[in-house]
């Protein structure tokens, strides 16, 4: 039973706001990731929580009770590192025992759960050997092996994923899963890797300069996003954002991007935009996979538009294009047999019922 | 264009010379500059090894220097059964294993602490170290003969001409060194293993003693063995504080007794010498890889 609990937590170094008080509930045997940019202090709430940092401000409890000043190995935490940083003189069973042997376990307690723990990673034949005989994939197992044995309160992981390649990392991303679902330890992993976070994650917990900008389900985030920020950083290709302006014509609310181009708003959105008629600095968010190719019956909220298309890229199961509006480089997801050419007009589609109107001010999707 | 130039015949061929045809030259030119250095440096050895040979009417007769006419092994029995060159023999082996054991204690602790337990000025006491290393040990002695003698005024211990004083002046010139070695070397290892060993729970001392030292293990060798030669052929120091015959230590027993007034009596010298040189020798033999691995770990972080 262990929640994690922040309370306005700030991390400052000399006079770098690193972390500027956040806080965050997290349940027991909730799967959180930590998603953000390079330096958004992910890693730093991170190193928090494990006592690695110590924190500015604020305050942290682990199962209720509050760690400010508890050192790492008395808050029962288990971290998985990027680099491993498994021991290189001692080999795997070594790596996987020293924390309990520290504990002064029992020898046939640490035997017993060494070998479940090897067993549930599958690393059992790899017990004797040393971690530079292994390849990253293993050094990953032995690293998450080293925190399963200890069963901890909490599993922390540090972008465990970012020194494998890319075939590696979708595996080893259903192994952690997995675990998690065999051994339900509440878990905080931080990635840079929104893909990882959407697959891993219960909740999915979106930094930026130091704050939280969202926390929500994966759909949550994707569908709602509640910034300009997380509509941007969630999905990949990211949104596309087109200077607009909101203006009521004859009745009805439509988004106009240029002199050539404007849409109608939902109706169902009518209402809840209307008062940000004539507002400068609005966009309009729209992700790639809603602007597609044109279809021959049309449904509510579609709207068809001609475009000259500057690149095309195939990828197989489909074919990503990409045009300007408004100066700025707009990508659409098409089907592959659409015939999409660069340099060549093409009636593409938009999907105005999964738009999103944001205020480029300040940043907020309305 | 590369097919129509094949489509009209053979590819042409620019004559830019030949790789291994370098390769090979620039082989030859190392072996003849490494063979060049071999054999200045060996010069020396060898004509020690060939004079504590020659009888000492050999040695003042004016043939050829290189060559033995009667080969003898009686300058090596003499000084080893003069009682003298045993003793100097044994302080000098007491003292640089005392040494080495205060050295390693001292700079493996200092090193850790000075580069992982980041403390308030522990950067500034780092190049602090080093500068200390900086300081020529002749500049040391007065000062060292005036705290003698302050030593023996306040605490009435004598420690000038005694040769266990050695051991606790060596470390003034080693100490500095092998920590900054040791910074080095444990500045390379990730700062996540310590991390990963402190979570485990271990204590500093107990990441020091089951991660840093086993993991550190050529570096620590490396700073030994440099440790080992200098306590073993220091020179300076011992001339300095000792002078009884039975408190010398090796370098400076040869030089005052095999030297009488202005008689060199060369063969024992030479021999003296070489025996001199042996432990050292038989040390870098069987530690030289881990000698050199430690130097470049340290030099080259991560």
């Amino acid at each position: 039973m262990a929640q994690v609990t922040l309370r306005k937590v700030v991390k400052k170094y000399d006079e770098v706001l690193a972390v500027r008080g956040i806080d965050l509930d997290i349940s027991d045997k909730e799967f959180i990731v930590l998603v953000g940019p390079s330096g958004c202090g992910k890693s730093t709430t991170l190193r928090m929580i494990a006592g690695l940092e110590e924190i500015s401000d604020g305050d942290i409890a682990i199962g209720g009770h509050v760690v400010n000043d508890v050192p790492p190995k008395d808050r029962d935490i288990a971290m998985v590192f990027q680099n491993y940083a498994l021991y290189p003189h001692m080999n795997v069973y070594e790596n996987m025992s020293f924390g309990l042997k520290l504990k002064k376990t029992p020898k046939d307690v640490i035997d017993q759960r060494v070998k479940q723990a090897a067993q549930i990673l599958d690393i059992t034949e790899l017990l004797d050997r040393k971690p530079k005989q292994l390849s990253g994939g293993q050094r990953q197992r032995v690293a998450m092996g080293r925190a399963i044995v200890r069963d901890p309160k909490v599993f922390l992981f540090d972008e465990p994923l970012s020194n494998l390649d890319a075939k590696l990392r979708v595996q080893m991303r259903t192994e952690i899963k997995k675990v998690h679902q065999k051994v339900r330890t509440t878990t905080v992993y931080v990635t840079h890797d929104q893909v990882e976070a959407m697959t891993l994650a219960d909740r999915v917990v979106v930094m930026n300069g130091g704050l939280i900008e969202q926390v929500g389900s994966p759909n949550d985030l994707y569908h709602s996003p509640a910034t300009k920020f997380v509509a941007g950083f969630i999905g990949s290709p990211a949104m596309n954002f087109i200077t607009c302006q909101l203006e009521q014509a004859a009745g009805a609310l439509r988004v106009r991007l240029n002199d050539t181009l404007s849409f109608p708003v939902p109706a169902e959105r009518t209402a809840r935009y209307t008062a940000h008629v004539g507002k400068p600095s609005l966009m309009l968010g729209l992700r790639p996979e809603h602007i597609t190719e044109t279809k021959p019956h049309t449904e509510s909220n579609q709207h068809d538009f001609d475009m000259l298309i500057d690149v095309v890229e195939p990828m197989g199961m489909e074919t990503l294009v990409y045009f300007t509006v408004n100066g700025r480089e707009i990508c659409g997801r098409v089907n592959p047999n659409a015939g999409a050419e660069a340099a060549r007009s093409m009636k593409l589609r938009a999907d105005l019922s999964n738009m999103h109107l944001i205020d480029d001010s300040t940043g907020k999707v309305l | 264009m590369a097919n129509a130039a094949i489509a009209n015949g053979e590819p042409t061929r620019p004559n830019y010379g030949s790789i291994s045809r370098d390769r090979t030259w620039a082989l030859r030119w190392s072996y003849f500059f490494l063979v060049l250095f071999a054999i200045f440096f060996l010069m020396p050895p060898v004509y020690m090894l060939i004079t504590s040979l020659k009888t000492s009417a050999e040695i003042s007769a004016a043939t050829n220097p290189w060559w033995i006419s009667n080969p003898t092994l009686q300058n090596y029995i003499d000084l080893l059964s003069q009682n003298q060159f045993l003793v100097f023999f044994r302080n000098s082996a007491i003292v640089s294993i005392c040494v080495v054991i205060l050295t390693m204690l001292i700079s493996v602790i200092a090193a850790f602490a000075l580069a992982r337990m980041k403390f308030w000025g522990s950067a500034t006491l780092a190049t602090g170290v080093f500068l200390t290393y900086l300081i020529p040990e002749t500049l040391l002695f007065i000062p060292l003969f005036k705290m003698f003698a302050w030593v023996n005024e306040v605490f009435d211990v004598q420690l000038m001409n005694h040769w266990w004083t050695m051991i606790i002046l060596y470390p003034t010139l080693t100490v500095p060194f092998a920590t900054w070695i040791m910074i080095g070397y444990f500045a390379s290892i990730p700062k996540e293993l310590d991390e990963a060993a402190l979570i485990d729970g271990a204590t500093w001392m107990q990441t020091l003693t089951k991660i840093f030292i086993p993991v550190a293990l050529p570096g620590i060798i490396a700073a030994t063995i440099f440790t080992f030669t200098v306590a073993w052929a220091q020179f300076l120091y011992p001339l300095a504080f000792t002078t009884s015959t039975s408190e010398l230590v090796l370098p400076v027993g040869i030089i005052t007794t095999l030297i009488k007034g202005d008689v060199f009596n060369w063969g024992q010298i030479m021999t003296g010498a070489l025996l001199g040189a042996a432990p050292p020798l038989i040390i870098y033999a069987f530690l030289m890889d881990y000698y050199i691995a430690g130097l470049t770990a340290g030099a080259t972080k991560g």
